[in-house]
């Protein structure tokens, strides 16, 4: 078992991204974290989607993704180098001395701080989601009020590229 | 200068350039509109059904007897809802059928209207695709799509959900048919990558126990004369999945008959022991395989399938092949002949003779005698009606089927001698689908005797199409195997559940199946004497009845089981042969 990317173009129509949700529904996958958005060419989507599975299962999600009709392109993106970010909001209670040592965890983290009021601090941090769970870690649990994670999205290194 | 049409008169006129014969429907509100476009033509012709399952079943049945898409024309709501279960039969066997459904109009979509259904959703999990019409300018580039995307690759079902309004006679638009698809993410294969042909081939020389293993996607490709080729040239034995049967003769010497869960004892005994197992257009189904742990620890697998995902879905092969069954049939043949001129000396024909040596001693121990004397005491085996009902056509019938022991016999005792006569629900196992289907074979060849083996259980989930027989003159035989329960459960629960029959029996509900028939304008035979039954069966296919439907109620044993019958969670050499008798891990030999 292991946690795998997979990017995916697909046509950018109504309907077309519930085919890969129902996929992974119907064929009892998991589905960790979803990020949709278009391309630069306005009729395709691309998708990333991070799930865990044996390679055995992994070649068979991408077999079914690519039986659907309006997946264009399907990669496993860590078959080659590849970046991974996701973006995340924390709200975190901050006061009194704690205040401080939120703001020295942000910076540490190379966070930035979106937003302020007299008792909460709103974090903005990006990164490898490892990274992101690292922060949520470091900082005083009962202090986090609200947690947004943006998923995963990814690209290959280099002059590898997906499209259509 | 394009002709100005209506959404409804665009859709119908689509359908004509198609070269649809006949749309298999049902009217209501949402497809009023495309109703009246088809009253204004004569190209297309309407059947009316009296359910939309049926309907469903009816264009798969005439799908898989002609290789052409079947169609499908329903309401919304529940019109649309009660296509579900003969979409998801074909889904399941991958049966080219395109179904259009009317929607509300496209402003009502999401209120809850009446008959408002959402059927892109509902169908969607058992669709190859689906479209939802947006605008009626669409309506004749959609069509064509759903009739390629139905038909190629591995194919399947296809929806077309119609919102009323766009199919509405004020609203005209151009009307140009597309000669051409383009779709930039389907590009199905059709031919075998040169190089693992060549490593099959090879494979299948050095191979001293080869099997081939042919499934429902030879015979979808009528690939049928070329897997003969490849057969003979190998002098291979050959077994054919349920979906796949008649692709080779069954009465052939080569022929092992099915394989699986009720399969022959000389197939799953040759599949278990074999070292080469050459899979095409088959799946390993879960109904083939047993346990997929234990399953041919011998062999190299080669996988022919023309969808990617079905290649080591459940069993890894050693030499994958993605293409068309019948084009890669033909690609190994030229090959396997080029090779074999090389080198005379392959295949090992004295391996080969030890090997059908050993087949023909399992054949021999068991083949599909399974201990069960004809019938002593005055009661009709199952099995006998099926070997009447193939001698009576001289096998050379169309022969549908439903679900249950009925099925098993019929695919065990009848021989095919071609793909496309076998015509059955083997992926979903829908009851039901036996009448219907066997009307739509019955459209297709006027002419074809057409019988559909079914049990009392399964004809009663879809036997108001009878009333469909008599508007439209289809002679269908319908041989009944009544043994007033619903046996394959009965069956089970007699193995497993200690004979605790739960809601498996109504013996005392029956109906008179002979005055049901004959209530619905046909004839009616009610058989329970074995000295009754050749006379019978005679009679019901003789030239006095060809041109009506005749239903044959033959009451038999309610105690007979199938035979053999795979032992849950064994290898496939792990099968119970009789009441009495298991073969664990081939030990009955």
């Amino acid at each position: 078992m292991s946690r795998r990317i997979l990017a995916v173009l697909l046509e950018n129509e109504a309907g077309a991204l519930s085919r890969v949700i129902g996929l992974f529904a119907q064929r009892n996958y998991n589905i960790e974290t979803l990020t949709v958005a278009p391309t630069e060419d306005a009729t395709l989507s691309r998708v990333t989607i991070t799930t865990e599975g044996s390679d055995k299962k992994i070649e068979q999600i991408t077999k079914h993704l690519n039986r659907l009709i309006e997946v264009v392109k399907v990669l496993d993106l860590q078959e080659s180098p590849c970046i991974e970010r996701e973006m995340m909001f924390v709200k975190i209670h901050a006061e009194g001395p704690a205040r401080a040592e939120v703001k020295r965890t942000c910076d540490i983290f190379r966070g930035q701080i979106v937003d302020v009021t007299a008792s909460a601090y709103t974090v903005q941090l990006t990164g490898a989601s490892d990274k992101l769970d690292a922060f949520l870690r470091a900082i005083d649990q009962s202090a986090v009020i609200e947690v947004v994670r943006s998923g995963v999205s990814g690209i290959s290194r280099g002059d590898k590229v997906l499209s259509a | 200068m394009s002709e100005m049409l209506s959404g409804a008169d665009m859709l119908v006129r689509a359908l004509q350039d198609e070269g649809v014969e006949y749309l298999f429907g049902y009217p209501g509100g949402a497809a009023l509109h495309i109703y009246d476009a088809i009253f204004r033509q004569q190209k297309v012709e309407h059947i009316l059904v009296r359910h939309e399952q049926a309907a469903t079943h009816m264009a798969d049945g005439y799908a898989r007897a002609t290789g052409k898409p079947g169609v499908v024309l329903v309401t919304s709501g529940p019109g649309a809802t009660n296509a579900i279960t003969g979409i998801a039969t074909a889904y399941m066997d991958s049966i080219p059928i395109v179904v259009i459904s009317g929607q509300v109009p496209r402003a009502q979509i999401g209120t809850d209207a009446f008959q408002e259904t959402d059927m892109v959703g509902v169908s969607r999990p058992v669709v190859k695709h689906s479209f939802l019409v947006k605008d009626c300018a669409e309506i004749p580039r959609t069509v064509r799509t759903a009739f390629h995307i139905a038909t190629t690759g591995r194919p399947g079902p296809v929806v077309i959900d119609v919102p009323k309004d766009t199919t509405d006679p004020a609203v005209t638009a151009a009307y140009e048919y597309p000669e051409t698809v383009a779709l930039r993410s389907y590009k199905p294969a059709a031919r075998g990558n040169g190089r693992q042909i060549r490593k099959a081939a090879k494979a299948l020389l050095g191979a001293k126990r080869p099997i081939i293993y042919s499934g429902g996607g030879v015979v979808q490709s009528d690939g049928g004369l070329a897997l003969q080729e490849l057969a003979r040239r190998l002098g291979a034995p050959v077994t054919n999945t349920l979906m796949g049967l008649g692709a080779f003769p069954g009465d052939d010497a080569q022929c092992l008959g099915m394989l699986g869960m009720h399969g022959t004892y000389e197939a799953n005994m040759a599949m278990h022991h074999a070292d080469l197992i050459f899979a095409i257009g088959a799946r390993f189904d879960d109904r083939v395989t047993n346990n997929p742990a234990k399953f041919c620890p011998d062999a190299q697998i080669v996988h022919v399938d023309v969808d990617p995902a079905s290649i080591s879905k459940i069993i890894a092969a050693h030499i994958p092949i993605v293409g068309d069954a019948a084009n890669v049939l033909k690609e190994l043949n030229a090959v396997l002949q080029a090779e074999m001129a090389k080198h005379p000396e392959l295949p090992d024909q004295q391996a080969h003779k030890v090997w059908w040596g050993r087949i023909d001693e399992w054949r021999a121990a068991h083949g599909l005698d399974h201990g069960s004397a004809p019938s002593t005491n005055g009661v009709i085996l199952p099995q006998q009606v099926v070997k009447s009902l193939y001698r009576a056509t001289g096998g050379e019938a169309y022969v549908t089927s439903d679900v249950g022991q009925h099925q098993m016999f019929a695919a065990q005792y009848y021989k095919f001698p071609m793909g496309r006569r076998w015509i059955n629900s083997g992926g979903l196992g829908t009851m039901g689908f036996g009448l219907p289907a066997a009307m739509g074979v019955q459209f297709a060849y006027p002419k074809a005797t057409v019988a559909c083996v079914t049990g009392e259980g399964s004809f009663m989930m879809n036997m108001q199409e009878l009333s469909t027989c008599l508007q439209y003159g289809l002679p269908i035989k319908v041989v009944c195997l009544n043994n007033q329960a619903l046996g394959m459960v009965k069956q089970w629960q007699d193995m497993q559940y200690g004979g605790r029959h739960s809601h498996s029996t109504y013996s005392d509900s029956l109906p008179d199946f002979k005055t049901v028939a004959e209530a619905f304008g046909h004839v009616g035979f009610r058989i329970d004497n074995p000295a009754d039954l050749d006379a019978a069966m005679d009679e019901a296919f003789s030239p006095k009845l060809k041109d009506k439907v005749v239903f044959v109620d033959v009451w038999v044993d309610p105690d007979e089981h199938v035979y053999p019958m795979a032992v849950k969670g064994g290898s496939m050499r792990d099968m119970y042969l009789n009441k009495i008798t298991t073969s664990q891990q081939g030990d009955y030999m």
